[in-house]
């Protein structure tokens, strides 16, 4: 009788017998099996999967150091052992392109993770409560939503400077209002269902209700969301360094290789190029998986009756 | 008051409101800002005490905070944002030319991009799964996932440098010539916007035109033996009205943040290229000035395609009544 065993499950009994919504076959496994039958998902991950080695193995194999000047500025690529030539003081590009990855990559995954983190939080919340609490926060989530996320970003660069974590933060909050929608709405459907009514009955506290019960039924959305911002916050991370407020030099990054470079377009389009190529490349691939996601999403949907 | 007024009134309320506190973001932000704009105009004279306290009081920095707030709002509303702080004279003034600039571009881009999305959406929903649903469908796909300078540098890359040189890689317009003698200067940039913008539309619109295919009153209209023909124009049509609204006002509200990289990347003379500037050099009231513009054109469009989604769709319309 005084097997720690039995203890739990003592414990268990006086716990009121809630069904879990993840006790269900997840739905969101079950998408995932279905977006991976889909050729346009491999690619996506197969390209993804590509471009995070080179970003990753980049620096391990770079034949000479990102800030180290080894050939006349914007040398195009016939002098041995500079296969895509010099930058535009003298950098060796293909040193830069396998450094430049990390930043990019890493700094979209941060924002994306603080919109993703934002926003299901506001959206469960507005979703669950209603009433006016859902009234006013969707209202100053619209004011978010009135700026461009690159315009908003902008403006509070033009106040604190450029620096990297204000970058990360605005664009993670500037994604937030639409996941806050997407999980709102996923929110007011499921807490209509069985399960939710039934933890009401409980006297489950409302908090533990939306972080045991409804976030655990709403991932599937919410992993399309996630792929759809990645897309997103990739483009609008390299823009801002692109226009120079992101990474600052002697930085190896992408974007800022781009702006860097761009006078010597004419006489050495290699270091504008393969950024260029493998950021379309990266966003791409990102937006393979997200349509693959979404795509899986609807089907399942569709088969199990869910509006 | 019919419903219909009054839901119409609630959505102009909403919107006003949205662009007031839009208002005070932008007004809030430049307070936020580490010494003042005092301190910002005087640059090293600021140790110049007096001169510091006077300019202070000569610009009302002084005053309580919403007061300060609500002789600027006066001003904007006036279509005065105060003077440039690195060029000195009037933001009104240093920003309409390239007000209009901007303004043609976007419509050059919307005037070809509404099209394209609109015909390529519903097309492809139409002839769903078809071989041409699914190239334009990957074709999109990818573009759709493009940055704008991404899209503007291949651009730049294939008809400017290095494959064709047939158009001007930067767009130097000249403001004492008349536009249309200078329309080359706007040819890539507003290629880029399109191409950056209508893939996105097109999907959206795809997936709404098919909503409306697939939902009970045209599948009613087809039970009852209608040629499908009218079961088009008169079930499909009026309804997919409102999503071809609301494409027309992405499209705008795209375009007005997309602006902003593009005309940077051709270093065209309008308010996005303007806004990088104006954010480099840290000049407050003009980046107050740029933002508010943008976001109320963003809030207007938005705005705009609401009213008309609801006077031109038959089931909010006759759901009222």
């Amino acid at each position: 009788m005084s097997t720690p065993e039995m203890r739990v499950n003592d414990s268990e009994l006086v716990e009121p017998p809630v069904v879990h919504a993840d006790s269900r076959p997840s739905e969101w496994l079950m998408m995932l099996r279905e977006a991976w039958r889909m050729g346009r998902t491999k690619i996506g991950v197969g390209i993804f999967a590509a471009i995070v080695l080179i970003a990753v193995v980049g620096p391990w194999v770079a034949p000479y150091s990102p800030t180290e000047f080894v050939a006349p500025p914007f040398s195009t690529p016939d002098i041995p052992k500079m296969w895509l030539g010099s930058d535009y003081i003298g950098h060796d590009v293909l040193t830069r392109v396998l450094y430049g990855g990390r930043t990019v990559i890493l700094l979209a995954l941060a924002a994306t993770v603080i919109g993703l983190v934002l926003g299901v939080t506001l959206g469960l919340i507005t979703g669950y409560a209603r009433r006016w609490i859902d009234e006013s926060i969707m209202r100053i989530l619209d004011v978010v939503l009135a700026f461009p996320q690159i315009v908003l970003a902008l403006l509070f660069v033009s106040i604190l400077g450029p620096r990297l974590w204000l970058i990360v933060l605005i664009v993670g909050i500037s994604h937030a209002p639409r996941i806050a929608r997407v999980a709102r709405a996923a929110t007011l459907e499921v807490s209509q269902r069985d399960f939710v009514l039934a933890a009401e009955a409980f006297g489950i506290a409302r908090w533990k209700i939306l972080f045991n019960e409804i976030l655990p039924s709403i991932t599937s959305p919410l992993l399309v969301e996630f792929g759809l911002r990645l897309t997103y916050s990739i483009g609008v991370i390299a823009a801002l360094s692109f226009l120079g407020f992101g990474m600052q030099p002697p930085a190896a990054d992408w974007g800022l290789m781009i702006n860097e470079n761009r006078i010597g377009l004419v006489i050495q389009p290699w270091p504008v190029v393969v950024p260029v190529m493998l950021i379309g490349i990266l966003t791409i691939g990102t937006n393979l998986i997200a349509d693959g996601l979404g795509r899986a999403l609807i089907g399942i949907e569709r088969d199990t009756g869910v509006e | 008051m019919s419903p219909l007024l009054k839901l119409i009134l609630v959505r102009v309320g909403l919107g006003v409101l949205t662009l007031l506190m839009v208002s005070v973001v932008v007004f809030a932000a430049t307070q936020a800002l580490p010494g003042d704009t005092a301190r910002a105009i005087l640059g090293r004279e600021a140790t110049n005490v007096d001169r510091y306290e006077a300019l202070k009081e000569q610009l009302g920095l002084n005053k309580p905070m919403t007061e300060q707030y609500l002789s600027w709002l006066g001003g904007v509303l006036t279509g005065d944002f105060g003077n440039s702080l690195a060029q000195d004279e009037p933001v009104t003034q240093l920003l309409s030319r390239r007000v209009i600039n901007t303004f043609i571009l976007v419509g050059i881009a919307a005037l070809l991009s509404i099209p394209i999305s609109l015909l390529l959406g519903s097309l492809t929903a139409l002839r769903r799964d078809s071989k041409f649903d699914i190239s334009v469908s990957i074709g999109s796909l990818s573009l759709a996932a493009l940055p704008e300078f991404v899209i503007g540098i291949i651009l730049i890359l294939l008809f400017a440098t290095q494959v064709f040189n047939w158009l001007p890689a930067v767009s130097r317009v000249d403001p004492s010539l008349p536009i249309v003698q200078q329309l080359d200067m706007f040819v890539l940039p507003a290629l880029t916007l399109t191409l950056a913008v209508a893939p996105y539309i097109t999907r959206i619109l795809r997936a709404s035109t098919i909503e409306v295919l697939e939902s009970e009153y045209v599948m009613m209209a087809r039970l009852k033996g209608l040629p499908e023909r009218l079961v088009l124009n008169r079930h499909a049509v009026p309804n997919a009205l409102a999503p071809a609204l609301q494409v027309t006002a992405l499209n705008l509200a795209w375009l007005a943040g997309g602006v902003v990289v593009v005309e940077y990347l051709f270093a065209f003379p309008g308010i996005g290229s303007a806004l990088v500037d104006a954010v480099a050099n840290r000049d407050m009231p003009m980046v107050q000035a740029i933002c508010l513009i943008i976001a109320g054109v963003y809030v207007l469009a938005n705005l705009t395609a609401d009213i008309l989604t609801i006077l031109v769709s038959p089931r909010l319309r006759t759901g009222l009544r």
